[in-house]
């Protein structure tokens, strides 16, 4: 059965979602809980099984689907992908688990569980066409989540949100088909599979387009500036669980696809366009975090603080170097779990006041304690204090940048103060003071429901803020194997120095201790 | 005193004319039933058109069988030509018409169907069909052509809409047309060579260098238009969504593929030698064509407030999208053509036939036509099947993986990649963007709108039977799970587009 975990992993909730239908209305949240509860169980085993020392792919699957064009089912994971897919399988749970009443609960649950197959799916494919499959399919799930469930300008968040990422992904598979193109002319065979493409060496003017095709297909979904307007509409509209899902894991798709297939295709090219991308970044960090200062709907700042902490993964990611990745894949971790619990925290005073303006509340610290806690643990991680998830990625991500340019990581570091400062306003109107609007002088405080999703959250927090090592290893060993294929791949003087030699750096230690003995 | 012509029987071949035979046989044997005995169910022709399709169907497989072996077989005076594109191009046109067929035994009474010369002049229309994709003798093609068309036409009138007439009228003035169009095409090239084959037209321009171009130019300009007519090529297009309007639902499916197809193998036929002898004014003026066609009938597209006339401009949008294949004109061009074709004639006439299921005898009074978007609103709640079967379709059409639909565009998409037409590759890319657009907005309508008021329950089925779910529900799996089947369909086209020299 281990032989098979990825395909069990993707194809266990599809499988349920479609048995969902023959359930019964009212027994099928159960019914919801208990297969991600599966699935998740699963995924721990999944990792529990995974060989952390194993830089490369393991649970290899392959098959062949049309073998005329190149095109095989794929899968592997490496401990880039493991834990997205946990996460996945994390937020899924306790996404049904909390659910508030929703009407259609049934269509919301298996279009949940659809939605997981697809999540699952686009981090477990190592064949460009089988992730382009999971990733155009995944937006058919939020499309509806959004469109069904969402607020009153639901089905133009909806439309625009389904428009702008599929555009961007019909541009990159233009550029996957050139690459299976000049992959056939290179070796006479037609193949999609992402490990015979770190194979491919290609010269540097041809790198530098595929790039850029690939690099719309993700910008947009990242969403990088300036092709982030798409997501205040999205998450403005959608649902709780819909943000929480599309913040934690589908915008990770982007950055996770970053370094799966731009980097170690076209590392040339990445040196290349990293000035620009991290200028874009840091636009991206400040520009959205001034902005979100600037709302005075609580979910917009959460979501617009969410895009400027995006800013930080690509930096990290564009560092080139070890540290940056690692930090930027920790980092995709932490975000995840950071703003899908901000998120959440939302829809809690969503639920009992049904507006999301920050000047309709205040106080709140009175009324509801428990949740004036949890949200400024979350809040506190979110701005990146030391001994909280979000601190070990921000600062690994800053530290790889800088050791390519320190003016643009100083910039960076400053614009994470900006994001300190509006986060704390808004805690400070909603929260501080005396109750204002006499609406909110009997709230009641979290309940269970919310507290199954809350505290796990809190834990995970600050447990890999103190302690990062069981996640953060496996992260390193398979960066390093990234890392090195590019430095090996490169051609450009530039490039090479730019990217780590970390055999190198392994002999040198390697013979400096043989020195001293 | 004329000498006696020898011909042996078998040097004729005349089993090459097997597969257009069988129809013609088909359609006399109903109209002597007629005769015989009239006023008998359309149970009876519905089935005995399904069994002559079926035995049509046979026929090819076996010239199928025999051009695997043999290779391209001539026949009758060589004015027969049956190879690979012959085959495929048959086997989808008498494919796509088994699935239409039963698509007549609505739950509703339709009075097209209580005549027997429906059914009789639909297999007449095949055989034409046929005709015309089995030869490259342009008389013959001409002959096939109008054989044909004026079938089809009569089949529109039959329809009980005042529009009905409109569109056959429409049709058949601007297919005459087009019929003198090709008439007087095929006539320049014939003074240019002295013949009306198409492979002795290119050997003899070829031979002579073409020296005549202004002449070529002349005779490809109207070759253009007749067959730009046929496929409905922007700005040839004009009649596409009044004649689809016009015509039931059903058969609105069937003309978006069966008719486009056997033109599109007259295309190939045709302007694949011109294309690779160098003619660069023709490459120009059909890039442009496929360009224009593509991008412009996506823009109308977007604004129509009828599903039907929506699916009409797609359907012209898709013909763009294919005439590509030809404008490229590599073996893997040619053969993503079919792939393609064959993947949008499921999904396609899966798309159709759902409208034809909802389609009401009388419009109540807040509908103003027979499909317009708001008569979709909300359907999710009211027939949550249906809806989603249409939502399929929909988003195979928009070319979301892994449906049917994605695979073709995949395929061709690549085709233009391969033979160096980037910007024709990123154009096609981004006109599936565009066209998401107007599929997703009957997906908006369907699943997130509330219903209108007034709409009972079962309008979205109030036509199907036992019969037109079966079609439908075929024509969803071949959607869904297209994937499995993709790879022999790919294998079989390629050998057989190859080994026909396209």
């Amino acid at each position: 059965m281990l032989d098979h975990i990825l395909s069990i992993l993707i194809f266990f909730p599809a499988l349920a979602a479609v048995l969902g239908f023959a359930i019964q209305k009212d027994s099928i949240r159960a019914y919801g809980v208990a297969v991600a509860t599966v699935e998740f169980a699963l995924s721990l085993w999944l990792w529990f099984s995974f060989d952390s020392d194993v830089s490369g792919m393991q649970f290899m699957e392959q098959l062949p689907l049309v073998p005329a064009f190149g095109i095989n089912y794929i899968l592997g994971v490496d401990g880039i992908s493991l834990f997205i897919i946990i996460m996945a399988a994390f937020f899924t749970m306790i996404g049904i688990a909390s659910l508030t009443d929703t009407k259609d609960e049934k269509n919301m649950i298996i279009t949940l569980l659809f939605l997981q197959m697809t999540m699952v799916g686009v981090f477990v494919a190592l064949d460009a066409i089988v992730f382009y499959i999971f990733w155009e399919l995944s937006l058919v799930p939020m499309l509806y989540i959004i469109g069904a469930w969402g607020g009153p300008l639901r089905v133009y968040a909806s439309v625009k949100f389904f428009l702008y990422t599929f555009t961007g992904s019909l541009v990159m598979l233009v550029g996957m088909l050139f690459m299976a193109y000049f992959y056939f002319q290179a070796t006479g065979t037609w193949s999609f599979a992402i490990l015979d493409w770190y194979r491919l060496i290609l010269p540097e003017s041809f790198q530098l387009w595929l790039f850029v095709a690939f690099f719309i297909g993700f910008a947009i979904k990242v969403p990088m500036f300036p092709f982030h307007t798409w997501l205040p509409y999205a998450h403005g509209q959608a649902p709780t669980i819909g943000s929480v899902i599309l913040a934690a894991i589908l915008l990770k798709m982007g950055t996770y696809a970053f370094i799966r297939f731009s980097l170690p295709l076209f590392p040339d090219a990445s040196v290349f366009y990293m000035y620009p991308i991290a200028v874009l970044a840091i636009i991206m960090i400040i520009y959205t975090a001034m902005v979100a200062y600037a709302q005075k709907d609580i979910k917009q700042l959460v979501a617009y603080s969410s895009v400027s902490h995006m800013g930080v993964i690509i930096l990290g990611t564009f560092a080139l170097n070890v540290e940056g990745i690692s930090g930027s894949v920790f980092l995709m971790i932490a975000h995840g779990i950071v703003s899908g619990a901000l998120f959440l925290l939302v829809g809690v005073i969503y639920d009992r006041r049904h507006t999301k303006m920050m000047s309709e509340f205040g106080g709140l610290a009175h009324v509801m304690p428990r949740y004036a806690t949890i949200f400024a643990i979350m809040m506190m991680a979110a701005v990146g204090m030391p001994l909280m998830i979000n601190f070990v990625g921000e600062f690994l991500s800053l530290l790889g940048f800088y050791q390519q340019s320190h003016i643009l990581t100083l910039l960076a570091g400053i614009a994470i103060i900006v994001g300190a400062i509006y986060m704390l306003a808004a805690y400070k109107k909603m929260f501080f003071g005396i109750v204002t609007n006499e609406a909110n002088r009997n709230l009641p405080d979290v309940n269970k429901r919310e507290l199954v999703a809350l505290i796990p959250l809190v834990i995970i927090t600050i447990w890999l803020g103190v302690y990062p090592k069981p996640i953060l290893e496996p992260i390193n060993n398979s960066v390093e194997s990234i890392v090195q294929l590019m430095h090996d791949k490169s051609i450009t003087e530039e490039a090479k120095s730019r990217i780590p030699n970390l055999v190198k750096a392994i002999e040198i230690t390697r013979t400096s201790a043989q020195g001293a003995n | 005193m004329l000498e006696p012509v020898n011909v042996s029987l078998e040097s004729l071949n005349l089993m090459t004319l097997a597969p257009m035979l069988i129809p013609i046989i088909g359609a006399l044997f109903i109209l002597i039933i007629d005769i015989v005995k009239p006023n008998l169910d359309k149970t009876l022709y519905v089935m005995l058109s399904l069994l002559f399709l079926l035995l049509d169907l046979g026929a090819i497989a076996e010239s199928a069988g025999i051009f695997a072996v043999n290779g391209t077989v001539m026949g009758v005076f060589d004015v027969m030509l049956i190879d690979g594109l012959a085959i495929l191009s048959q086997l989808i046109i008498v494919g796509a018409s088994l699935l239409f067929i039963p698509l007549a035994l609505t739950h509703s009474r339709f009075h097209e169907f209580s005549y027997p010369e429906f059914f009789a002049l639909f297999l007449f229309m095949i055989s034409g069909f046929q005709f015309m994709v089995a030869t490259d003798n342009l008389i013959l093609i001409f002959v096939g052509l109008e054989t044909a068309s004026l079938a089809l036409y009569t089949l529109i009138a039959m329809h009980n809409r005042d529009k009905s007439f409109e569109a056959a009228v429409k049709y058949f003035t601007m297919g005459a047309l087009a019929a003198g169009f090709f008439s007087f095409g095929s006539m320049v090239f014939y003074a240019l060579t002295g013949s009306v084959e198409i492979n002795q037209i290119a050997s003899v321009l070829a031979a002579s260098n073409y020296a005549d171009m202004g002449y070529v130019l002349v005779g490809t300009v109207f070759m253009l238009g007749s067959i730009g007519f046929k496929v409905s090529l922007v700005p040839f297009h004009t009649w596409t969504p009044d004649v689809y309007e016009g015509a039931s639902a059903a058969l609105a499916g069937y003309m978006s593929i069966v008719p486009k197809i056997a033109a599109f193998i007259v295309a190939m036929r045709f302007f694949e030698f011109l294309i690779h002898s160098g003619v660069v004014w023709l490459e120009v003026i059909l890039y442009i064509a496929v360009v224009v066609t593509m991008t412009a009938s996506n823009m109308w597209a977007l604004v129509q407030s009828d599903v039907k006339r929506m699916l009409a401009y797609s359907s012209i949008s898709h013909a763009g999208f294919v005439m590509a294949a030809i404008l490229i004109g590599t073996t893997q061009s040619n053969s993503a053509f079919f792939l393609y074709w064959i993947l949008f004639s499921f999904t396609n006439l899966g798309a159709f036939s759902m409208l034809w299921i909802s389609r009401q005898k009388h419009l109540p009074n807040h509908q103003r036509t027979d499909h317009s978007y708001d008569k979709f609103a909300g359907m999710i709640k009211k027939s949550p099947v249906a809806a989603v079967i249409m939502g399929l379709f929909m988003l195979s059409l928009a070319g979301v993986p892994p449906f049917a639909l994605f695979w073709g565009k995949l395929y061709m998409i690549s085709s233009a990649v391969t033979s160096g037409y980037t910007v024709l590759a990123l154009i096609m890319a981004l006109n599936s963007a565009i066209a998401a657009y107007y599929y997703l907005k009957l997906i908006v309508y369907m699943f997130m709108k509330e219903p209108v008021t007034g709409n009972h329950e079962h309008v979205y089925a109030i036509n199907a039977t036992l019969a037109l779910k079966t079609i439908i529900g075929f024509a969803a799996i071949g959607t869904v799970f297209a994937l499995v089947a993709l790879n022999p369909l790919l294998e079989f086209i390629t050998t057989f587009v190859y080994n026909s020299g396209y």
